[in-house]
């Protein structure tokens, strides 16, 4: 592939990887010894909601099927995050290493990658390289000469919907039906495409299965912290003078992170993207980790120019239009939260209004259909929190930017 | 759509499909659960509503509905379990391990009166200038949660344009809570998928094929999905005002015929139970509001019967006698508009299988512009037909253009269940207390063969004591006890049942003499028949047909569109459920049982029919211009 570049700073993902060591390795493994191998390593999804991967690919691999799937997950919607477009620009072979190992260990024969309808760019490469692998046996029938193992990627264009990156979403929308998160349980590890046992991981998961296969889950668990092993990229944007893509070991601070990408003068860090929590100064000290803050590595830089109203509203516009429309808590309620920043904007609002809506968006995390929804407020109510004096009281003498 | 099983809801949530029970104490597939600390005990998938329902707990719901899949959007259900994060909506969880459930917390309760009030909020229009006043669930849980303002404010503008193409549903999409039943009716209950949610986010709306109007698309026109609405955002076309102007137009002859569902139904909207019937005191109500005759489609049922059993023997006899490559069987009944519309879209090249037989209502109509009005020294212009079915489709129907043998409009309005309902209650009229009356002359009293056409299999039951009558030459009821011709009752999707003709044949009777010679060429065959209700069981059956499964080796196949029959129609009350439905079958059934007759062709004014005004008889010459149809190859690509 003509932009495969293997020169990006990072000692596990971006670690020193050959082509094809992982699906070769795997064809000499059992399908136990993979599932050990990935629980030793104590990886969990990268996708945003830290699901134990060893788990989630042990049920699949349990249930009880003649046909399973595996889905890549390569949506990358979440407003602020790059890192899966350059993984799958960039290190391919990780991706869709990781994509064999999964299909084997789980019995799947055949895998998607489900890829944002604003990469339709890479098609050609990523077909152009999948044929590459192949030729060399790292796809296909009787991959690596290993009779009955085999496996095939296809690659599926999404359309441009956000919820589609919802792993149920996800399934409906490769069915061919409207992209909407379904109920839960069942879960797609027993009932998803097309109703049969699915496994959904994101890109950089299976990119960290392709290297933890390779050089073993004990060496992955000496990155990182405690309970949350290995590394974690980060797509950096926002007032920083070196915004881009970072591999970080999991524990890294909020502080470190900025100094690294140069921020300076910085007042808030959104991290998770809208969906995420909005971070002010006094908290930069916090660590980037499962047990302090979880995230899927989006993160966004704003500096003391900005205006924190005009922000909020940025990402209440977008759920109010991103949401798949069916469940009301969701629908509706980022309406009225949008509303509420308005007339904060206007300066038209009551404290007793915005407590309501407070109390809403609590709602909405508990009661919304699907993780959007159940997301949507937590910018809403970290910013009214943690920049409350700013939001209510305004900048510039009392008034906001419009 | 192809032959592709739509599935808006997946599979998984309409099977409650159960996964692998996580806790090893569970044994014979129960389990046992805590809810608001009372231990149950519960089969294992059944869904939290489901089980709270069977311990009297009482759970608000609104996208939730008997009939449909689960769809789990409004989140009005949601309930907490004890050690899960967020709370957990009852009817779209299956229960598979064993779990601690509140149904009543504060964190509950919050974000139910939450859920409401969004919903309030975008909800515009007033009650009181609503179809569905007193009769709409969101009312009735803006109630029970004590909404008395609008805490997120209340839209103060129309989104949408009513449409109001259709003869039969109308649309009112500022009025929708989006929950989808409507969508789910008609893709998932009745596969003919014409609503369906688009856009996304807060544009989200349930919308036709390229928003097209109504009118415009494959619509059946059953209204099941007005059945299904818990709001006044769809409604029927109600022609009542319409009607009340010609009563009180002195120069106008308005007549009614009343179907026999409606009477087994209409007792719902006056705060009875369903199951009872109300034909007699229906009859004094209709008179008193100033009808100038009430008369009981049942005669015209009757009349179908005939007409459509002798097609079915000239059918049988050009097949089997004359070998006659052009003749279409099995034959399908037409009865039902909705289901002849959806055999016009969905499978046109087998039109010539529909019984060219009009429907008991439009034959009714017919018979009022010409004979009646002939017999009354009536001018024809001067009659006004109203016809009271438990249907949204006949109002397409009776507007059908080819729906005017008589010269005129032969019926000129369908009015639902629903509406007459209200008619009554505008006149000041309280239905249950009311004397009984009968039937006006000249049809007076018809046979309870008509009768039963209003539950599915019943066209069939009829048909069958006709025809063994026919064609055995014995008494229907030496071969089925009492006459009732049990293997075609009842709600299974589709019905399927053999009736040996044996060595033994009757005289052919006189009525149809002039047709067949005799009939020995009956003799030792096996008449092969099927049943189907709601246009989803329908596609079984035409699918098979399609595949030359057993279904194509049927003479004779009864086709309603709607689940459960005409009881089941898309303009009966409100609520609907399957019990609900069994509760006014067996209305129907009963009633029958207790009518001294109970077939077709014992119907003495029907036979007078035949003398004295249709005198070529059934599948006559005039009998064909006047009572037989012809049908649309419409196909699913509307212009
Ligand atoms: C609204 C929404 C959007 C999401 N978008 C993505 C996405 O773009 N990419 C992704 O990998 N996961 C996304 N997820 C998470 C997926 O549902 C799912 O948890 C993930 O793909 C599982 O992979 P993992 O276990 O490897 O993290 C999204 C979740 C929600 C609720
Ligand atoms: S939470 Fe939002 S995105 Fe998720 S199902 Fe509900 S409306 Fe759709
Ligand atoms: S009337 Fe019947 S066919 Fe028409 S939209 Fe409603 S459910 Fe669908
Ligand atoms: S039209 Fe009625 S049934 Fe359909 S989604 Fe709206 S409220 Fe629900
Ligand atoms: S009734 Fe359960 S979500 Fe609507």
């Amino acid at each position: 592939m003509e932009n495969e570049k293997t020169n990006r700073v990072g000692s596990v993902i971006f670690s020193e990887y050959e082509r094809g060591e992982a699906v070769k390795k795997a064809a000499e493994m059992s399908r136990e010894d993979i599932l050990g191998e990935i629980k030793i390593s104590s990886l969990k999804g990268r996708g945003g909601a830290g699901f134990p991967t060893s788990t989630k690919w042990m049920l699949t691999a349990a249930a009880k099927s003649d046909e399973k799937y595996v889905i890549c997950n390569a949506d990358e919607g979440e407003p602020g995050t790059f890192k899966d477009r350059v993984l799958l620009l960039e290190y391919p072979k990780l991706v869709f290493e990781g994509m064999v190992v999964a299909g084997k260990t789980i019995g799947a024969k055949v895998g998607f990658l489900y890829l944002r309808g604003e990469y339709e760019y890479m098609l050609k490469s990523l077909h152009d390289y999948l044929s590459e692998m192949k030729q060399d046996q790292l796809l296909g029938k009787s991959i690596c000469g290993k009779e009955g193992f085999d496996f095939d990627i296809q690659i599926r264009l999404g359309s441009g919907a956000y919820i589609c990156g919802e792993e149920t979403a996800l399934i409906e929308s490769l069915e061919g039906q409207r992209g909407e998160a379904r109920n839960r349980p069942p879960f797609p590890v027993s009932t998803g495409y097309k109703n049969k046992p699915t496994t959904v991981n994101n890109v950089e998961t299976l990119a960290a299965v392709s290297q933890i296969v390779t050089k073993g889950g004990e060496w992955y668990k000496t990155y990182g912290t405690n309970k949350s092993s290995g590394s974690k990229l980060f797509s950096v944007s926002g007032d920083c003078k070196k915004p881009g893509v970072y591999e970080l070991p999991w524990g890294t601070k909020i502080s470190e992170l900025l100094k690294l990408v140069e921020a300076e003068k910085t007042k808030a860090v959104q991290v998770g993207g809208a969906s995420g929590v909005c971070f002010p100064k006094s908290q930069f000290e916090r660590t980037l980790a499962y047990e302090d803050i979880s995230t899927g590595g989006s993160i966004i830089i704003f500096n003391e120019s900005r205006d924190m109203v005009k922000v909020l509203k940025n990402f209440m516009e977008f759920f109010v239009e991103e949401s798949c429309g069916q469940c009301t808590p969701c629908r509706i309620g980022n309406v009225k939260l949008l509303e509420g920043v308005e007339m904060i904007e206007d300066k038209t609002f009551t404290f007793n209004y915005i407590n309501k809506l407070k109390e809403l968006g609590k709602t909405m995390q508990v009661s919304s259909k699907c993780g959007l929804g159940q997301s949507s407020p937590n910018s809403f109510l970290s910013i009214l929190e943690n920049f409350s004096e700013e939001i209510f009281n305004g900048r510039n003498g009392g008034k906001h930017e419009k | 759509m192809k032959n592709k099983k739509t599935l808006r809801a997946p599979v998984s949530q309409k099977a409650h499909i159960v996964e692998k029970p996580e806790d090893i104490t569970t044994i014979g597939g129960t389990i046992a659960i805590e809810i608001n600390e009372k231990k149950v005990t519960v089969p294992l998938g059944t869904t939290i509503l489901e089980a709270c329902q069977q311990n009297n707990i009482h759970i608000p719901t609104l996208c939730h509905h008997p009939d449909l899949c689960v769809a789990g959007v409004c989140r009005l259900c949601v309930v907490e379990v004890e050690g899960m994060r967020t709370l957990q909506a009852s009817c779209a969880y299956p229960i598979t391990a064993r779990m601690k459930i509140k149904t009543s917390t504060p964190m509950v309760r919050k974000a139910r009166k939450h859920i409401l009030d969004l919903l309030l909020s975008e909800h515009y229009g007033e009650c009181y200038s609503c179809v569905r006043n007193s009769k709409c669930e969101l009312q009735s849980l803006s109630k029970e949660y004590g909404i008395e303002e609008f805490t997120f404010g209340h839209i103060k503008e129309p989104k949408h344009v009513i449409d109001k193409s259709s003869f039969s549903v109308l649309r009112d999409m500022d009025k929708c809570v989006l929950c989808k039943r409507c969508v789910r009716t008609c893709i998932d209950l009745q596969e003919v998928g014409v609503l369906e949610a688009t856009y996304k986010g807060d544009e989200t709306t349930i919308s036709t094929f390229m928003d097209r109007p109504l009118a415009g698309v494959i619509c059946i026109n059953c209204g099941q999905c007005i059945n299904r609405c818990p709001t006044g955002a769809l409604r029927a076309n109600d022609p009542s005002d319409a009607i009340w102007n010609s009563i009180d137009d002195p120069k106008k002859h308005v007549v009614i015929q009343t179907a026999p569902s409606p009477r087994a139904a209409i007792g719902e909207e006056f705060g009875l139970e369903a199951g009872h019937s109300m034909t007699g005191q229906l009859n004094t109500a209709l008179k008193r509001i100033g009808f100038d005759g009430v008369f009981d489609t049942n005669f015209t049922a009757d009349l179908t019967i005939i007409e459509e059993g002798t097609e079915l023997i000239i059918r049988l006899f050009k097949a089997l006698v004359n070998q006659d490559p052009s003749v279409s069987l099995p034959q399908f009944t037409s009865c039902s508009p909705g289901w002849v519309k959806y055999l016009e879209h969905f499978y046109p090249e087998y039109i010539d299988n529909l019984s060219s037989a009009k429907s008991p209502q439009q034959m009714f109509g017919t018979l009022f512009k010409t004979y009646y009005a002939k017999q009354k020294g009536i001018d024809p212009k001067d009659i006004v037909s109203v016809a009271v079915m438990p249907c949204s489709a006949k109002k397409y129907e009776c507007n059908r253009p080819e729906m005017n043998d008589s010269g005129y409009k032969d019926v000129d309005y369908g009015l639902t269940t629903r509406e007459l309902a209200k008619m009554i209650k505008e006149a000041g009229i309280h239905l249950p207390e009311l004397p009984k009356d009968s039937f006006d002359s000249p049809f007076g009293d018809a046979s309870g063969a008509g009768l039963i056409f209003g539950a599915t299999g019943g066209v069939m039951e009829a048909a069958i004591r006709t025809v063994v009558e026919f064609v055995l030459g014995v008494k229907v009821e030496d071969v089925f006890k009492n006459a009732n011709v049990e293997v075609v009752r009842g709600f299974e999707g589709v019905k399927y049942a053999e009736i040996p003709i044996g060595d033994k044949v009757g005289p052919v009777p006189d009525l149809i003499k002039h047709l067949v010679p005799n009939w020995d060429w009956l003799k030792g065959a096996t008449l092969k028949i099927a049943v189907a209700h709601g246009t989803a069981n329908a596609k079984k059956i035409m699918e098979d047909i399609k595949a030359g499964g057993k279904f194509s080796e049927c003479h004779f196949i009864e086709f309603m569109a709607c689940p459960g029959g005409c009881i089941g129609g898309g303009g009966q009350p409100i609520p609907t459920s399957p019990e609900i439905r069994k509760a006014r079958a067996k209305a129907i059934y009963s009633e029958d049982e207790s009518l001294d007759v109970r077939k077709s062709h014992e119907n003495k004014h029907v036979l007078r029919i035949y003398e004295e005004f249709l005198k070529d008889g059934p599948c006559g010459h005039l009998s064909h211009e006047l009572l037989h149809t012809h049908y649309t190859k419409r196909g699913k690509y509307i212009a």
